[in-house]
């Protein structure tokens, strides 16, 4: 590159240089998939953080002459058996669902790399960590998040955290696989001779080379906790019935379901929708930032 | 071959241990007294009592322990609270009804699937490869419950042609069986014909390219032969692991389809035992389900070694 | 060539392939031209890209399509035209009347089909024999390819055998229709050397005792001179110089030949690029004017630029595409010596 010597020209090059300098960036913004997920996720995301503000009512006041409206200009996506606004139910299921998901990814990424790494480094522990694992991963997804819910009692929190736990292995073996890659190769060998500490070496080469899967997995898992949260609560394991999540009102409108479909079918809409956000997004971070992954696609 | 899968039994035997082992321990993360929960707020101590007896909850952990495990090796999982009865019998008295709506919810899933799969490989981009990728994205986003009660809308409410729910038999008899189990096996299935349909066809055009298809084509060999006997038998071969992966999210799947469509199976058993906290039930179930789902990872690496010989020869020798 | 009397085998003519690429079609061969009489060995030889697979896999009716597609010439096998033939009559020949065995020894058989079953399927499908016939024709096919106790590998795995193991079920499965054509597209390349000799050794006698008229493509004249009855070189698409295998070695005529000569690699070092000829083969989208060789060659002149030179005979049964043999005339003289249909 010759220096630029008009202002004109710095300026052109400043802004080219955003794009060059993060070509994943720019690869992401042409995958179609990824746009779309990226976009649709943004405004389910803002529908969530703005709940207060854009549900026409709360999500709990019943009105018993309102019973049973069908979607109209009135009632965007109608009314309950109780009346309730089903919009404004919808859009604080949305906080509920994201907040869930979110937890849920956070304490992956915490446990996940933590007994990835574990296991990734410690040859002893590792043997054990992964029969663990396996014995983990023997379970039906659904069911061992069934069975830990039952165990802790319906909430929220008793969701996210029977979730994670249905998870983390998986991720844990994701970064396990990426430690044992990056610990034979020969930078990390040299930097482990001059005596360089564990933690030091899984912060600066570790992490970064296991990065990309990572939140591919993270994407994937939130999608996961998604609709598997919903599933809960439709079985009346997830938040108990008056707080508004999708899957207490599939499960409530489904007695409803002869006269009053729009009750189960919006909120299923509405599930399926940050579901295929996030897998559109998930597809999309995989394949830019891990093609490997991709080969399995095309 | 029969000493591959003596093994791969051997190898599982830790893995079988642990799942015992967390079925067992899953019921002791249950915060505060059981006995409580189970009995209710109106529970008099003296029913508590009976009820902590009869859990074994007024025994030292390590005693309740050493009797759920030699329960296990005499095939006692004890007794379900809520039907009054051995868990063992209760789960397979419904295991026909499971496996039948599962095994339908299979074959549906291996023929279309594969049949997408490979018409999408072979015809590169057309409409069948762009439904079956569709399919496949939304099969991963819809939740399957969902579906089931958007079919009895369709079909049962507005159609009216199957029922809303409930079971017949097969050996009652076989059309009421179809009329009952094809809406609970369509909603399991249809989620994964996209899914197995994109795993088929990236696999196809993968073996498309390898050279032996291209012997196979210098044979002289009819197109038919080149791509249902030498392509498809390696496009089985991955296609076979994803079988256990369909079978465990079908069995999943089931917990809940079970009851969106009041099948009396194995999936429902346990769902109304989550509901009702029967935890001898849960604990039993957990450890049925895990138990038989490993069996099965058996099951598919045989098969596995069956169609890739390299395999069966790795490990045989 | 006494071409009169005994039409001969396969006589390709004026055979174009294009390949369709981003940048437009290719030329992958261009007005290729050669006969082969029943019995007979050609070699082909030429560097990797310049189009003697192709050419190889447009005989068998295999060219893959798209991208490749023959646009031009016919190849006439005992006097009819493949190109013209339906699928099912190209397939009804393909592994009976011509037979292809292939680089890849390692990856060209298929691996969850046992040895014999890969072996008694083109007899079955083309003789519509018995098993119990058809795995006899197997052993018998194995013994012939030197293949120790037969009838135990025949329930064997391709992964159990070896590379020049492999190479030999090939060679026997090419053969088991008794075709009156094998085109071997460098059949030894992927081996070890002290296994190159033996399977080549083997073709040899093989080609004797069916007395089929083989192709062999190589990059390598040692090959050739071993095996081949006669020699046509390829040069990006085209061919450079045509001839007996004595008179290639005798007297090459056109520098391309001479190179290759001068870079003949012991069996042991197998190179793919020639060290003794600088440069490398033309980008097809961006052939230099006039000789294609010129930008490579050390007698280039400025007539080489003007135009391609035709295939020039510098002896009744010798012909190279170069103008030095000429004086660099190219007179009505010389023109009129060039070989009937090539252009």
């Amino acid at each position: 590159m010759t220096t630029a010597v008009d202002v004109a020209g710095q300026v052109d090059l400043r802004k080219r240089s955003f794009l060059q300098r993060y070509p994943m960036v720019r690869r992401l913004l042409r995958h179609k998939a990824f746009v779309v997920g990226a976009g649709l996720f943004l405004v389910i995301s803002l529908v969530a953080i703005f709940a207060d503000l854009i549900a026409p009512s709360d999500p709990s006041r019943m009105a018993v002459r309102f019973r049973f409206r069908p979607p109209s200009a009135e009632h965007w996506f109608g009314t309950d058996n109780l009346g309730r606004s089903q919009l404004s139910r919808i859009v604080y299921g949305a906080r509920l669902s994201l907040g869930i998901g979110l937890a849920v990814v956070i304490m992956n990424a915490v446990f996940g790399v933590a007994l990835g790494a574990a296991s990734g480094y410690f040859k002893r522990l590792d043997n054990i960590l992964m029969r663990v694992t396996d014995a983990l991963m023997a379970f039906p997804p659904v069911l061992l998040a069934l069975g830990i819910a039952a165990a802790l009692g319906p909430s929220s929190l008793t969701a996210a955290i029977a979730l994670a736990a249905v998870y983390i292995p998986r991720t844990a073996r994701i970064v396990r696989a990426s430690v044992l890659v990056v610990r034979e190769m020969e930078f990390v060998q040299a930097a482990m001779a001059m005596g360089a500490g564990n933690f030091r070496i899984l912060r600066k080469h570790v992490l970064p080379n296991c990065l990309a899967p990572l939140i591919v997995q993270l994407t994937f898992v939130f999608a996961f906790a998604v609709v598997t949260e919903a599933t809960l609560s439709f079985l009346g394991l997830g938040s108990p019935p008056p707080t508004p999540t999708w899957g207490n009102m599939i499960a409530e409108g489904r007695q409803y379901i002869r006269d009053a479909a729009w009750i189960t079918l919006i909120p299923g809409i509405a599930l399926a929708l940050t579901v295929l956000s996030l897998n559109l997004l998930g597809d999309g971070l995989r394949d830019v930032l891990d093609p490997r992954l991709k080969i399995a696609q095309d | 071959m029969g000493r591959y899968i003596v093994a791969r039994l051997i190898q599982s035997i830790p893995v079988l241990i642990l799942v015992s082992v967390m079925s067992f321990g899953i019921m002791k993360l249950v915060p505060g007294d059981p006995a409580i929960l189970i009995g209710g707020p109106t529970a008099t101590p003296a029913e508590l009592d009976v009820i902590r007896a009869n859990l074994g909850l007024d025994r030292p952990f390590h005693i309740q322990m050493w009797k759920f495990y030699v329960g296990l090796v005499q095939g006692d999982l004890g007794n379900s609270l809520l039907l009054g009865k051995p868990v063992l019998e209760a789960t397979i008295e419904r295991v026909p009804v499971s496996l039948s709506i599962a095994l339908y919810s299979m074959v549906l899933t291996l023929g279309f699937g594969i049949a997408c799969g490979v018409v999408a490989a072979l015809n590169r981009n057309g409409w069948v490869d762009q439904g079956a990728m569709i399919f496949a994205l939304l099969g991963v986003s819809i939740p399957n419950f969902w579906l089931g009660l958007m079919f009895i809308i369709l079909f049962s409410v507005h159609l009216g042609w199957l029922p809303t729910g409930g079971y017949v038999p097969w050996q009652e008899s076989i059309g009421g069986w179809f009329a009952t189990a094809t809406m609970p096996a369509v909603s399991l299935a249809l989620l994964q014909i996209g899914l197995l349909a994109r795993i088929t066809r990236s696999t196809m055009l993968e073996v498309l390219r390898q050279d032996y298809i291209r012997t196979a084509r210098a044979k002289g060999l009819p197109e038919f032969v080149v791509i249902g006997k030498h392509a498809f038998k390696n496009v089985m071969i991955p296609v076979i692991t994803v079988i256990g992966i369909i079978f465990s999210v079908l069995l999943s799947g089931s917990l809940v389809i079970e009851s969106v469509f009041s099948v009396p199976g194995v999936g429902s058993l346990l769902g109304s035992a989550v509901l009702r906290r029967d935890y001898p039930m849960i604990q039993g179930g957990l450890l049925l389900v895990a138990w038989s789902l490993l069996m099965l990872n058996i099951l598919v690496d045989v098969l596995y070694a069956y169609f890739d010989p390299r395999v069966r020869y790795d490990h045989g020798r | 060539m006494d071409m009169a009397s005994t039409p001969p085998l396969l006589s390709v003519r004026g055979l174009r392939i294009e390949f369709g690429t981003d940048q437009g079609p290719a030329r992958a061969v261009d007005d290729l031209s050669f006969d082969l009489d029943a019995g007979e060995v050609l070699g082909i030889v030429g560097e990797s890209g310049s189009g003697k697979s192709v050419t190889a896999l447009s005989i068998m009716g295999l060219l893959p399509t798209p991208p490749g597609r023959v646009t031009a010439g016919e190849i006439l096998f005992e006097g009819e035209d493949l190109l013209r033939k339906s699928r099912n009559d190209m397939r009804k020949l393909r592994g009976n009347e011509i037979s292809m065995i292939f680089q890849e020894p390692m990856t060209s058989l298929n691996p969850v089909f046992t040895i014999g079953d890969q072996l008694t399927e083109a007899v079955r499908w083309h003789e519509r024999v018995s098993m119990a016939t058809a795995r006899d024709r197997a052993i018998e096919m194995l013994g012939k390819v030197g293949i120790p106790s037969p009838e135990r590998r025949l329930a064997d795995y391709p992964h159990q055998l070896s590379g020049g193991m492999r190479q030999r079920v090939m060679i026997a499965m090419a053969l088991s229709c008794s075709p009156k054509l094998l085109l071997a597209d460098e059949p030894t390349t992927a081996l070890d050397v002290t296994i190159q000799a033996q399977i080549l050794d083997l073709l040899r006698a093989l080609q004797e005792e069916f007395r089929m008229a083989v192709i062999i493509i190589t990059h390598n004249l040692g090959v050739v001179a071993e095996f081949a009855d006669r020699v046509l070189v390829m040069y990006a698409g085209r061919t450079v110089e045509q001839a007996s295998v004595e008179g290639v070695f005798d007297r090459p005529s056109h520098p391309y030949t001479e190179g290759l000569l001068a870079s003949i690699p012991d069996l042991e070092a197998d190179v793919l690029r020639l060290t003794a000829i600088p440069g490398t083969l033309p980008n097809p989208h961006e052939l230099p004017p006039g000789c294609r060789f010129q930008p490579r060659c050390g007698y280039a002149r400025e007539e080489c630029t003007a135009a391609s030179p035709p295939l020039l005979a510098v002896s009744p049964d010798h012909f190279a595409a170069c103008i030095r043999h000429n004086g660099y005339r190219l007179d009505g003289a010389a023109a009129a010596m060039a070989v009937p249909g090539a252009r």
